[in-house]
């Protein structure tokens, strides 16, 4: 396995999560490897996004051993957030504020130098061929841009693991494809990537995908092995019969 | 420290770049300046008076030119009976009507006492009792002269002679008062209102998630939030003084210095207020709801439009936790009176507690939420 020859960069067990009688996350168990890409399946509502705040430190678990970057998600949030990026679902950079300002605001408060900062703008929007627009606000910006935009404003600081909630949602196939380069331009350069989405077939690039399912991880391995464990030919196929098992226990 | 100048710089940034700000922060001091002054006045002008004349006599003639002469009535003519009056005040086409019967002339002339009739529309108690006293001075300046014509022996001197002067509004101009309390006004509006909104814009935009995944602290979040509105507020009120003084010609009698150190303090409830109303709503929606309903009853509790010594026990009461009335209050006697420290220190210290009390809270209840 891949895993073992690299060290672990997250590390959780037993992670429960409860909100009153609801359990959103119900004794989570799986580490995450430097550099790997590391999906995160699930329908909507399956604790994906809790489980996500919690590694983050935006979030305190109810119970379990949960370690990120080598801090503790209880004591050591702080130090946890230096070494994340994070983007979330929900776009959120200042639409009022240019490109070259927003790279500049998060720099700024990551500890960056004037110096530095401008350097990976330049750098970061080079790569994208958005350095004509970085006097555009973001306002006047499409979508799909944006959010390659939001991930390299993710990545400013050059940290240890980026968490991506659902990165690619609503963006055209061609900026979704230019989005997982990017992804894997960053896991080539020992940087983690946890991702959560709802394409099963952007499922298939990552190197482990595990299926939430109420709470509970029902799958956890390579989309390969998964496609074989289950007897499917895609990821699709997967997803649905995992799910669907667990509506029948219910019922 | 660099963190919160890269917050403050982002904060200006936005402010400037929003169309409506500049308006907001210029233009709507001015026109409340220059509006509300004007036009929030208690003083009476123009009463419109029905005199019904049943005498038409030299004595009801001469009653009725001392009405024309004042500036404070204007009348509403041709009405004959008492009922046609009535009928005037319930169409709100006259304000008051004086009733003078037709044996005016004929008591006055066998020196007896003669009556007349004055009825007020009395909805607004106070401006009722305004107009009635306005016409009774009239009527007893009218009383005096016929006195002296049936007595005319009568000592010229009235036995106590009273001399009235007015002090810190020599002039009894209203807007010397209103000014200073809109000033108050302008202040606690951009400080509660717009950083409240602005912390809330963040959560309804999900900028704060970004934010809160950073290793930014909560403090720096708070003051680089809070910052740019106090230097705002601080501006709008000296900007505020500017024009009071150009336009109005009210000067600032006791100390800028003073003045400012007092308002530093207050802005600081005044952001704490804002932030505490930020921590409780989601939306901007909820929160300026929120804001307005505080803010409502602190201004018409605030003693800007009535005094606030006349208002019953419980609203006096209520009154110490209203951080305008104090402000107001403070602001009139430096500005108007040029009251020194002392003279104020009690509302100074319980604006001092506030501040303290507030912010706690405020930033008690930030850390828990966001």
């Amino acid at each position: 396995m891949i895993t073992k020859q690299r060290p672990p960069v997250i590390q959780v067990q037993n992670l429960v999560k409860r909100f009153g009688n609801f359990i959103a996350n119900d004794n989570l168990n799986f580490d995450v490897a430097q550099g790997e890409i590391f999906g995160f399946l699930g329908a909507n509502g399956a604790g994906k996004t809790t489980a996500i705040k919690i590694l983050c430190g935006l979030m305190t678990p109810t119970s379990g051993q949960i370690s990120v970057a080598g801090f503790d998600v209880y004591r050591q949030t702080d130090q946890i957030k230096k070494q994340i990026g994070y983007m979330s679902q929900k776009f959120s950079m200042y639409e009022d504020l240019t490109v070259k300002e927003n790279f500049q605001f998060y720099g700024g408060i990551y500890g960056l130098s004037n110096i530095v900062i401008r350097e990976r703008t330049a750098e970061m929007l080079d790569k994208l061929q958005m350095s004509g627009i970085k006097n555009k606000t973001l306002n006047e910006i499409p979508l799909g841009w944006k959010q390659k935009l939001a991930f390299s404003v993710a990545m400013i600081h050059r940290p240890l693991i980026v968490f991506l909630d659902e990165p690619t949602g609503g963006v055209d196939p061609i900026t979704r494809r230019q989005f997982w380069e990017m992804i894997y331009e960053a896991a080539n350069n020992g940087i983690t990537v946890f991702v959560t989405t709802h394409y099963m077939d952007e499922a298939e690039y990552c190197e482990r995908v595990s299926i939430m399912v109420d709470g509970r991880i029902e799958a956890l391995d390579t989309p390969k092995n998964l496609r074989e464990q289950q007897g499917v030919s895609s990821m699709n196929e997967v997803f649905i019969k995992l799910a669907r098992k667990q509506n029948l226990n219910n019922g | 420290m660099r963190t919160i100048l890269f917050i403050l710089q982002k904060e200006f940034r936005q402010i400037f770049r929003d169309r409506t700000m500049l308006p907001i922060i210029l233009v709507v001091p001015m026109v409340q300046l220059l509006i509300l002054s004007y036009t929030a006045t208690f003083e009476l002008k123009n009463t419109r008076l029905a005199i019904i004349d049943q005498d038409h006599s030299v004595s009801s003639r001469s009653l009725n030119r001392k009405f024309e002469g004042s500036p404070f009535f204007s009348m509403v003519d041709g009405l004959i009976t008492y009922d046609e009056g009535m009928e005037m005040l319930k169409r709100s086409k006259a304000d008051q009507i004086l009733v003078i019967e037709s044996d005016l002339d004929y008591h006055i002339g066998r020196s007896e006492k003669a009556g007349l009739l004055l009825v007020t529309n009395a909805i607004n108690g106070s401006a009722a009792s305004l107009m009635n006293a306005y016409a009774l001075a009239i009527i007893n300046d009218f009383g005096k002269e016929v006195q002296k014509e049936m007595y005319p022996n009568l000592p010229k001197v009235m036995p106590i002679h009273i001399e009235v002067r007015h002090w810190y509004n020599p002039q009894l101009d209203y807007k010397t008062y209103m000014v200073p309390g809109i000033l108050v006004l302008l202040v606690t509006l951009i400080g509660m209102f717009l950083s409240g909104m602005n912390i809330v814009k963040e959560k309804e935009f999900g900028t704060i998630e970004q934010i809160n995944v950073t290793p930014i602290k909560k403090y720096q979040f708070m003051i680089g939030k809070l910052l740019p509105f106090w230097f705002i507020a601080m501006f709008e009120l000296l900007f505020g003084l500017g024009f009071a003084a150009l336009v109005f010609n009210i000067h600032i009698v006791g100390s800028l210095p003073l003045l400012l150190g007092v308002a530093s303090v207050y802005l600081l409830v005044v952001l704490g207020f804002g932030l505490l109303v930020s921590t409780i709503t989601e939306t901007m929606q909820q929160a300026m709801f929120v804001s307005w309903f505080f803010l409502v009853i602190f201004i018409l509790m605030s003693g800007l439009f009535t005094p606030a010594e006349s208002m019953p026990d419980w609203a006096q009461w209520l009154n110490r936790i209203n951080p305008i009335a104090y402000f107001i209050q403070i602001n009139r006697m430096i500005m108007l009176k040029g009251s020194s420290f002392s003279d104020f220190a009690d509302q100074f210290y319980a604006l001092v507690v506030y501040a303290f009390v507030i912010f706690s809270l405020a930033v008690w209840r930030y850390r828990k939420v966001a």
